[in-house]
């Protein structure tokens, strides 16, 4: 059988298959054209919100080159700018108007709500010593008392129940652990709920008693704002019981009430139990128990009438003043903020109140009860009086909130009078606005510096100013002086971690507002205050927290590497766990912020160094995610890096890049592709005419791909890189290397497993080694035969590869790769190729159209399509009918595309294929149509005419 | 179980005043029906009354319980013998709550020694081979609102070593100077007790101040009377050693069922009076007792 391939102009084919060509004109409409809303002036009028996502579309178009010429003002802004400017603003006011007093009913999101305390606290204060729990589920004496003989029948059964709980359930629990003494408070809480559940409500309400009772016992004192923290999750927990048990009371006809509902429309019952709580509840005896659980069940106040919530709350303010230790009621009037503010936002005044009443009561701090009760706990002043800061804090921040400038100057000049104290001073800063703060700074400054030593911490006053700081500017006239009164204090501190704690915070603000000289001399405090006692092991999260802060403001790193502490500083962190995290970091600010590539061997050293680090940490257990993350940040370092012109040291770079990341996979393939890139500029420098040196340099380039390649492991980044560092030293007439390549390539198909793992899963590979092969098949086209190898080496060599190695028994892919390899070979019998590489003789210059050549083509042609036919014999079992067809089909369409039909074999061949595609009825008659139609088509061009002959005798079978 | 015999007033609260009618229904359920020689409900409001032992003897205190003192009481054939079909049956009734003559209807009252009580009593009487069912419910009833109004008696009271009584040896006493006043000692009962003290000084700390609501019963018969006051409640406003010259709330809310209007008959009187007590730390027990007039607005 012999099979002649059609000869082909393919310039002049190209020529009839390109479409026709339209000039672009640029006023059009164009799909590519971004939306772009020009602001209009009127729209400034608005509020910011609205200009907002306008003037953010707008910015991202700058970033689009063609937008500056496919310029226009869209239908939507156009519009906005006709509208009537008078109107609009109006209605903006009016929304507005709406949203302030929405504000004021509801606390928005900016205001930071307590869950994100409450951890904080219970991280803070905590305790080694032993803790007690004193629980008489029974001393609800009062009622007791009340044993008459006539009592009512439900009276008399609720004390029976009293009765009940009295016996056996008075524990006391002594010599608890923290912990022990958290679990035991959450099984408290388990408790509450479940009673609740079963309907015990009375048990329910003791255990809530119970529980707030713990909170007059100041024992074990440094551990009691993490005992208010867990003790009111359980009132919390309470007080939403008892008010979704009301509000389900309150259902009517299966419809629940509607969130602002009016005392009118709740039903009797509901207000009957409801007011039963209420009674209840002042019937407790002791004061504490009895305001925190009326506290807690504020909110019910609503179904009882409009007012009631405003009249209460005044009502508990005044009430904590008979709580007689100063920290039981400060938490106390903590408690009342936090309900207060989630019940009742917009009553300010009984917030306000509860300060002041705690200003009148400030006095008793330094009483004798007080600094008795500290002596027998052996707790210091300053330790006791940040006990009080979780607090007032908090009561701050509500009266902070959304408040007017005027309210927070009184506040201030009130916490004056009382003689600068710093607990207040502390509170005060960090729950006012940071403006407010800011703006005042140096008055902030001079406070603290007259504070009393012997009190509050001085360091935890810097530490707050140094927040607010961080978050607003001071006046910029004070700014130098500012930084040089704090640091003079903080510079003094001796104990490292309150040192630290400092500096960390005011790192931001020398970043934010100074040039890198006095960051320079921060840093090297920093280092001189954490060396001696390596006491930057305790202070890791700080230390990191200061890089980050740094690398914030100095992303410029030319100039952050000109910071001569920096990289000493960097030294501090010996632990390699922290060392990575922090490498990984500026690695990523780099990335993100470094515009352009580098050769500043300042940057490259320290880096290089960085990154060495990074790198050196992975190990066999390291994740693979973590690695693909490593590898990327080193990557991106790798593309950041450019000598310019002189890719000497360029290529020197990468090689030392490869003796440092040789663990990294991912950046051995960067490396690369980077080396096969700079190949690549050097030829575009050199116009592809290589001198004798950038020869060599080129060689040296290929070089360094081909003995790097082998040390990958994954198999098809092996064979594609083959391929494309043999396409690269094609193009650099580097012949026998490119040869090197394609044989390094045809060997190791072999190799290339059934399945491999792609992103984790296995996956047959046969898909990728089928893509992987046309790829290859493609370059060979243009590969000269190598003079001492025979004809057509490389795809002989190829060939014999693909019918050795072990196909998956029920597939085709053989069968297509050789089909495809029949299009490969009629290309090669062209007398111009179809492409070419540029100053490389391909075969077709080589031989010349050869009779020989062609015979030898002709010869391989044979032996492809007798293969072919063989496979689609096998094909004719019953099962197998269906792939039989559409093998054959495949096969007719290439020889209709490469055959040349008036070979009367190989037309005979096209129709029995033809009919073997439809014999069996498996042949999509759809597609059968539009091929004969296409024949028919073909055969109206010059030189086709054998094609209606063709058609003529290709019947069409139809369905039936 | 059979047969359930239910009684449920109309109101959630329980609550009636004179003149006004007491509606509701008799529920009864059962798997069956019914056979009963008839369903009656009563209403009975009645005082009882008890002699304490401290008075009178043990055994006479035992024995000679005072006859109980009827207020109201009526009764109603609801349903004439016959059959109730099974399953659930309401039979609503209404009772007018009206006085004849001059008697009072006195609000409901728990207490020791006197019991104010009022209840409703369904009985079904069934055949001998079967129990009679009763289900007693109580009700509450509220006294007519006093005619007049409620002059505010406002007391001030100071409290030093001088100015108490029953001591021993005064000279032992820390120095201290309570001052306060209560807004009115003539309360409404639905409103809070209120009022403000402030510890002006005191030589030792301040452990506990105390309200505490007592009430005074006395019960009148043949061969005299006898007057007791016992404790209702007891609140404490502060707790621990409070800051000086700071005013401390008075606030105490008069609890359901075991108060009422202050109350003087020919036969009983109920009182209330309210002690403020001072705990200190060395366990001096400092108390100040003011009597009250509760009323009904």
């Amino acid at each position: 059988l012999l099979r002649h391939a059609r000869s082909r102009n393919y310039v002049s084919e190209s020529e009839v298959c390109k479409l026709e060509s339209v000039p672009l004109d640029f006023g059009d409409y164009h799909p590519l054209k971004p939306i772009t809303v020009t602001e209009s002036k009127t729209k400034k009028m608005n509020r910011k919100g609205s200009t907002s996502s306008t003037s953010s579309s707008s910015s991202s178009s700058m970033m689009d080159p063609l937008s500056s010429v496919l310029d226009g003002t869209d239908p939507l802004s156009l519009f906005a700018a006709a509208a009537d400017p008078v109107t609009t603003a109006a209605a903006t006011d009016g929304t507005r108007r709406k949203r302030d007093k929405d504000e004021s009913s509801a606390v928005g999101s900016d205001f930071e709500p307590w869950s994100s305390k409450r951890g904080e606290i219970l991280a803070r204060y905590t305790t080694t010593e032993k803790l007690s729990i004193n629980l008489y589920m029974g001393s609800e004496k009062g009622k007791a008392t009340t044993t008459g003989s006539a009592v009512s029948e439900k009276v008399r059964t609720r004390l029976e129940e009293l009765d009940d709980l009295e016996e056996g359930s008075q524990k006391e629990l002594l010599n608890l652990t923290q912990q022990d003494y958290m679990n035991r408070i959450e099984e408290l809480n388990q408790s509450l709920k479940d009673a609740w559940s079963s309907d015990q409500k009375v048990k329910a309400l003791k255990i809530v008693i119970q529980c707030s009772k713990l909170l007059s016992d100041t024992t074990v004192i440094q551990f009691y704002p993490s005992k208010f923290v867990l003790i009111t999750d359980i009132l919390d927990t309470f007080g939403k019981l008892v008010y979704e048990r009301i509000l389900s009371m309150c259902m009517d006809n299966r419809v629940s009430l509607p969130d602002n509902f009016s005392p009118e429309s709740v039903n009797d019952t509901a207000k009957e139990t409801c007011l039963n709580w209420f009674f209840k509840i002042a019937s407790i005896r002791e004061l504490i128990p009895r305001f925190y659980v009326e506290a807690a069940i504020l909110k019910c106040n609503k179904f009882l009438s409009k007012t009631g919530i405003s009249e209460c709350l005044p009502r508990l303010t005044s009430m904590i003043r008979g709580i007689g230790d100063p920290l039981v009621a400060v938490y106390a009037r903590a408690y009342l903020c936090r309900v207060g503010m989630e019940v009742a936002p917009q009553l300010k005044e009984s917030l306000n109140k509860n300060f002041f009443d705690f200003l009148l009561t400030f006095k008793q701090i330094h009483g004798d009860t007080v600094q008795n009760q500290l002596v027998v706990q052996c707790v210091e002043i300053p330790l006791y009086l940040t006990l009080y800061s979780p607090a007032i804090d908090w009561i701050l921040q509500c009266i902070a909130y959304h408040a007017p400038e005027v309210l927070l100057t009184e506040m201030m000049e009130r916490c004056k009078k009382l003689g600068n104290n710093a607990l207040l001073l502390n509170s005060v800063m960090s729950a006012f606005r940071a403006e407010f703060i800011a703006a005042r700074s140096m008055d902030f400054i001079a406070m603290i510096k007259e504070c009393d030593e012997s009190g509050f911490p001085k360091h935890l006053l810097f530490r707050s100013l140094g927040l607010n700081l961080a978050l607003a500017d001071p006046p910029e006239n004070d700014r130098l002086q500012i930084l040089n009164e704090a640091w003079k204090v903080i510079t003094k501190l001796k104990n490292p971690q309150d040192y630290i704690n400092c500096a960390e915070v005011w790192v931001e603000y020398t970043c934010r507002h100074f040039t890198k000289r006095e960051v320079n001399t921060v840093l090297a405090d920093v280092i001189k205050h954490m060396t001696p006692d390596r006491a930057f092991e305790d202070a890791y999260p700080q230390l990191q927290s200061i890089i980050q802060k740094v690398i914030t403001y100095i992303y410029d790193f030319a100039l952050l590497f000109s910071v001569e502490k920096f990289l000493p500083f960097l030294d501090m962190f010996q632990k390699e766990s922290v060392r990575v995290e922090v490498c990984k970091c500026i690695m990523e600010s780099f990335i993100k912020h470094q515009q352009e590539s580098t050769k500043d061997p300042v940057i490259l050293n320290a880096l290089l160094h960085i990154c060495k680090t990074m790198h050196d940490s992975v190990n066999a257990l390291t994740l693979e995610d973590e690695k693909r993350m490593l590898a990327a940040l080193i990557n991106g370092f790798i593309k950041m890096v450019s000598f310019g012109r002189d890719f000497e040291q360029q290529l020197s770079f990468y090689v030392e890049a490869r003796s440092m990341f040789c663990n990294l996979e991912p950046v051995l393939v960067q490396l690369i592709h980077s080396v096969n890139q700079l190949a690549m500029e050097t030829r575009k420098v050199m116009k592809g005419n290589h001198s004798r040196k950038t020869a060599a340099f080129v060689r040296a380039c290929v070089a360094f791909c081909f003995i790097t390649i082998p040390s990958l492991s994954s198999i098809f980044t092996r064979l594609n890189l083959y391929l494309h560092s043999g396409q690269v030293a094609l193009a650099n007439q580097c012949l026998s290397q490119a040869d090197a390549f394609f044989k390094a390539a045809v060997s190791l198909v072999p190799d290339v497993p059934k399945m491999i793992s792609v992103d984790g899963k296995m996956r047959p590979s046969d898909a990728f080694l089928l893509e992987f092969l046309c790829n290859f098949f493609s370059t060979l086209l243009v590969v000269p035969d190598h003079p001492e190898q025979g004809v057509l080496f490389l795809v002989r060599g190829l060939l014999n590869v693909i019918q050795d190695y072990t196909w998956e028994d029920n597939s085709d892919d053989k069968i297509r790769i050789y089909t495809n390899v029949l299009h490969l070979l009629s290309a090669m019998t062209q007398e111009a190729y179809i492409y070419h590489v540029d100053k490389v003789d391909s075969n077709d210059a080589l031989y010349g159209g050869d009779s020989k050549f062609l015979a030898e083509i002709n010869k391989l042609s044979e032996t492809v399509v007798s293969q072919i036919l063989d496979h689609l014999k096998t094909l004719g079992k019953e099962e197998t009918l269906k792939r039989q067809s559409q093998l054959a089909l495949y096969f007719f369409n290439t020889i209709l595309a490469h055959g040349d039909l008036r070979n009367n074999r190989l037309n005979q061949l096209s129709v029995n294929l033809w009919n073997l595609a439809q014999k069996h009825g498996f042949a999509d008659t759809k597609t059968m149509v539009k091929t004969l139609e296409h024949i028919k088509r073909r055969s109206k061009q010059p030189e086709m005419s054998h094609f209606t002959d063709l058609a003529l005798r290709l019947p069409l079978q139809s369905r039936t | 179980m059979g047969t359930a015999l239910d009684v449920r007033v109309k109101r959630a609260g329980k609550v009636y005043r004179d003149g006004e009618v007491l509606s509701g229904v008799v529920v009864i359920t059962s798997k069956d029906t019914v056979q009963h020689q008839g369903i009656s409900l009563t209403m009975e409001g009645s005082v009882n009354l008890q002699l304490s032992a401290k008075n009178v003897g043990v055994f006479e205190a035992f024995c000679n319980t005072a006859k109980p003192i009827q207020i109201i009481n009526s009764t109603i054939e609801m349903v004439k013998p016959g059959k109730l079909p099974s399953g659930k049956t309401e039979i609503p009734f209404e009772f007018p709550l009206q006085m004849k003559g001059n008697k009072v209807l006195y609000e409901t009252y728990h207490g020791v020694f006197v019991n104010i009580q009022y209840t409703l009593r369904c009985d079904m009487r069934r055949s001998l081979l079967a129990k009679d069912l009763t289900k007693t419910c109580e009700f509450i009833v509220h006294s007519m609102s006093q005619k007049g109004k409620l002059l505010p008696s406002p007391v001030d009271f100071t409290i030093t070593p001088e100015t108490l009584q029953n001591v021993k040896e005064r000279a032992s006493l820390p120095k201290f100077l309570i001052r306060g006043h209560l807004n009115s000692t003539n309360c409404v009962i639905t409103q809070p007790l209120t009022g403000e003290l402030v510890v002006e000084s005191a030589e030792a700390a301040v452990k506990s101040i105390e309200l505490q609501l007592v009430r005074v019963e006395t019960c009148g018969c043949a061969e005299g009377y006898a007057r007791d006051a016992t404790e209702i409640q007891n609140i404490q406003i502060a707790d621990g050693d409070v800051c000086r010259g700071l005013p401390i709330p008075i606030h105490m809310v008069f609890p359901r069922l075991f108060t009422c209007p202050t109350l003087e008959t020919t036969n009983f009187k109920v009182e209330f009076e309210v002690n403020i007590v001072v705990l200190l730390h060395d366990d001096h027990l400092i108390t100040e007792n003011f009597p009250l007039k509760l009323c009904r607005m």
